[in-house]
């Protein structure tokens, strides 16, 4: 029956040779219609990134025209003056470093939930907490940033005070207090925030490790902890990469909850417990107000900064990503 | 955010004796909200104003906006807290009606900025809400602290450290006070408060206190905090933490603010009346109906709390467009009025002094 029926299609179609129709006249027109428009979103992409780099550097050209100090390595942050005095270096460095912090934080940690989450934990426990770790994704910053500064600024303060006690040594603990909005606090505060990001991701690519790359590990003798650091972790690994950098994004541009935990103090120090620490982003969200039009000049001119930042960070995953990407065959 | 606690306080209150009189057999209107009870005369207009700029007024202006809208209907006012600044530009690019501003225009580029706007007049300033500055403290035990300028410079510029130090207990030879560290804390952002305080304790105490006056704080050390809420969190929360913030701050936290000494000598507390003490000693510095003031940081007014910030309303002394004039002039006027003034106490604000009172009233009449 269903033979007779295929042998009775329209002459039209059995030049195609695959059984699928040759696309008449108007539908030829619908498939370029798609295109066109899947490209015209595609470089939408394009065209906004142009657009605002553009932006940025149209309205940053008169500040730094005006500036009388170096842009790159002046320290504090004085562009409402005559003549404006600004520097992106402190605060630069503060953006990368409380990044940072709040990576090597949250990272490990997000890797064991997610392993936890998709190898260990039960099936019921693993979808309920999955669903807890959604939530804290969708908190606002501003609620982290308040929660920072009104409940969890004393604890830390006082973690802070046992770190210098003990291993004041350190470099890094060699703040002596008094103890309050710190590099310590803001980047903690971060990493809470970044901990989702880089969970959900992750516990995605877990999940997909091919189930046979994992029995064959298991087959070979290997105990669970082995057969996740020979099958899971190597497959996973530019899932993980790509994980880490859309957390480093947030991180990088986070705003409001850095601005209420940090400092805002204009120096490149490694003193992660004393008052101090700022970004580029909370610096902004600080000055904007108030600012005078140079002053708005000089903030844009230190959001091209970030921009930039941002764009070598991104570039360099890419690169790590495409990479790696023959060794997991195709993974990435 | 918190400063809206009074108003639901109030509204609660206010249910409460709604309640208690259904009981009852009431004749007479429930006098449910007795704060519009007693309507002010206000000259109503309609239509429609925007605004924005000083968020150190925002409360003041918002209480203002509700008591218009109760007394007259029709007319649609709107203020934005977006900052001095903002307020500024806004005005100037013509896209606010009057601007709100911590400080008076500045002489030069951004004054002419804002007369190119208003045709045939000029840009001038009006004070028009007091905000006295506390100085808000947290020290267990100690309870009225008083402080001279120049102790008050050296605290805020990190080179008396520890609260017993000699010079705070030069200014207080009857309380007891602890070794705790101080912790000063200032405001992270650019803001008004900022640069009223340090113009004071430049003014006041200029040998201890050597960094310029500016919206930025620009002495070293100390802690930053963002906004006056922020400052004040960090006072209440932090053993030996000093900070200063708009008086509301301190009423709604309940924080101890101390007694400053003015230039006669006399340490005063800051209340609504110590302030506008202050500002009723000031001279006024603009020409015309331009009244921005030259406060006297080291006033000798007896009772007067030195550490004051004044906010002005930026408008056009001529060339507000002529379908949004009857209308600015009006709101201006009742917020101007005693009745509007006297709105003001309850958010941490002092009342303009008689005097200046008059002028401005005299000032916004004369806008066309």
């Amino acid at each position: 029956m269903s033979q007779q029926s295929l042998t009775t299609t329209p002459a039209g179609a059995q030049g195609a040779g695959g059984g699928g129709a040759l696309p008449r006249g108007s539908r030829l027109g619908a498939e370029k219609l798609f295109r066109g428009l899947a490209t015209a979103a595609g470089s939408t992409v394009l065209v906004i990134i142009v657009a605002i780099a553009a932006f940025l550097i149209v309205q940053a050209v008169p500040a730094l025209r005006a500036d009388s100090e170096n842009f790159f390595t002046f320290q504090s942050w004085f562009a409402n003056d005559d003549p404006p005095k600004f520097g992106i270096a402190a605060i630069a460095f503060g953006t990368v470093l409380t990044s940072a912090l709040a990576l090597i934080m949250a990272v490990p940690v997000a890797l064991g939930i997610a392993l936890c989450l998709t190898h260990y934990a039960h099936r019921r426990v693993a979808s309920t907490l999955g669903f807890f770790i959604d939530l804290l994704a969708a908190v606002p910053s501003v609620v982290f940033g308040l929660w920072g500064r009104d409940y969890f600024r004393g604890p830390v303060g006082d973690f802070s005070k046992f770190l210098h006690d003990h291993f004041g040594w350190i470099p890094l603990f060699g703040g002596g207090g008094p103890y309050g909005n710190s590099i310590l606090l803001g980047s903690i505060v971060l990493a809470i925030m970044v901990l989702p990001i880089v969970t959900s991701l992750s516990r995605e690519v877990f999940a997909q490790t091919p189930a046979q790359n994992e029995e064959a590990a298991l087959a070979l003798g290997a105990t669970k902890w082995e057969m996740i650091r020979t099958a899971v972790l190597p497959y996973g690994k530019p899932g993980i990469i790509a994980s880490v950098m859309l957390g480093l994004g947030r991180a990088l541009g986070e705003t409001i909850a850095l601005a209420l935990t940090l400092g805002a103090v204009y120096n490149v120090s490694f003193d992660l417990l004393g008052t101090g620490g700022n970004t580029i982003a909370a610096n902004i969200a600080l000055k904007f107000a108030e600012a005078n039009p140079t002053g708005r000049s000089a903030l844009i001119a230190s959001g091209l900064v970030l921009f930039a930042i941002t764009l070598v960070v991104n570039m360099t995953a890419r690169a790590i990503v495409y990479r790696r990407r023959e060794f997991v065959g195709g993974a990435a | 955010m918190n400063l809206k606690r009074p108003g639901i306080l109030a509204a609660i209150a206010a249910a409460t004796l709604a309640l208690a009189a259904c009981g009852s057999d009431n004749t007479s209107n429930a006098p449910s909200d007795s704060g519009s009870a007693a309507k002010p005369t206000i000259d109503c207009k309609t239509g429609s104003l925007t605004a924005q700029g000083s968020t150190a007024q925002g409360n003041a202006m918002d209480e203002w906006i509700k008591a218009y809208g109760q007394a007259c209907s029709g007319a649609s006012i709107n203020y934005k807290g977006t900052g001095s600044g903002a307020g500024i530009q806004a005005f100037t690019a013509n896209t606010a009606d009057f601007a709100g501003s911590d400080s008076a225009l500045k002489a030069g580029d951004e004054q002419t900025k804002a007369d190119a706007r208003c045709t045939g007049g000029k840009a001038i300033n009006l004070p028009m809400v007091i905000g006295p500055i506390a100085v808000a403290y947290n020290l267990d035990g100690v309870k009225n602290l008083q402080l001279k300028p120049a102790t008050l410079a050296k605290i805020f510029a990190g080179t008396v450290k520890t609260w017993d130090d000699a010079a705070i207990k030069a200014d207080n030879p009857s309380a007891s006070l602890p070794s705790t560290p101080i912790t000063a804390v200032h405001r992270s952002d650019s803001s008004g408060t900022t640069e009223n305080f340090t113009k004071y304790l430049k003014a006041t105490a200029p040998t201890d206190w050597t960094t310029d006056a500016s919206k930025d704080w620009k002495a070293a050390g100390g802690q930053g905090a963002a906004k006056s809420d922020g400052v004040a969190a960090a006072v209440k929360q932090t053993a030996g933490a000093i900070g200063y913030v708009e008086y509301s701050f301190v009423q709604v936290n309940s924080l101890n603010a101390a007694k400053i000494q003015n230039g006669a000598g006399e340490y005063v507390a800051l209340d609504d009346k110590s302030a506008a003490k202050a500002v009723a000693g000031a001279q006024v510095g603009g020409t015309g109906d331009d009244l921005s003031l030259k406060i006297d940081y080291a006033t000798k007014e007896a009772g007067a709390y030195p550490i004051v910030l004044v906010t002005y309303e930026i408008v056009c002394s001529k060339g507000t467009p002529a379908d949004k004039l009857p209308l600015l002039k009006s709101f201006l006027g009742f917020v101007a009025s005693k009745d509007g003034q006297a709105k003001l106490s309850q958010f941490g604000y002092a009342p303009l002094p008689d005097t200046l009172q008059t002028k401005v009233t005299a000032s916004i009449n004369n806008m066309a």
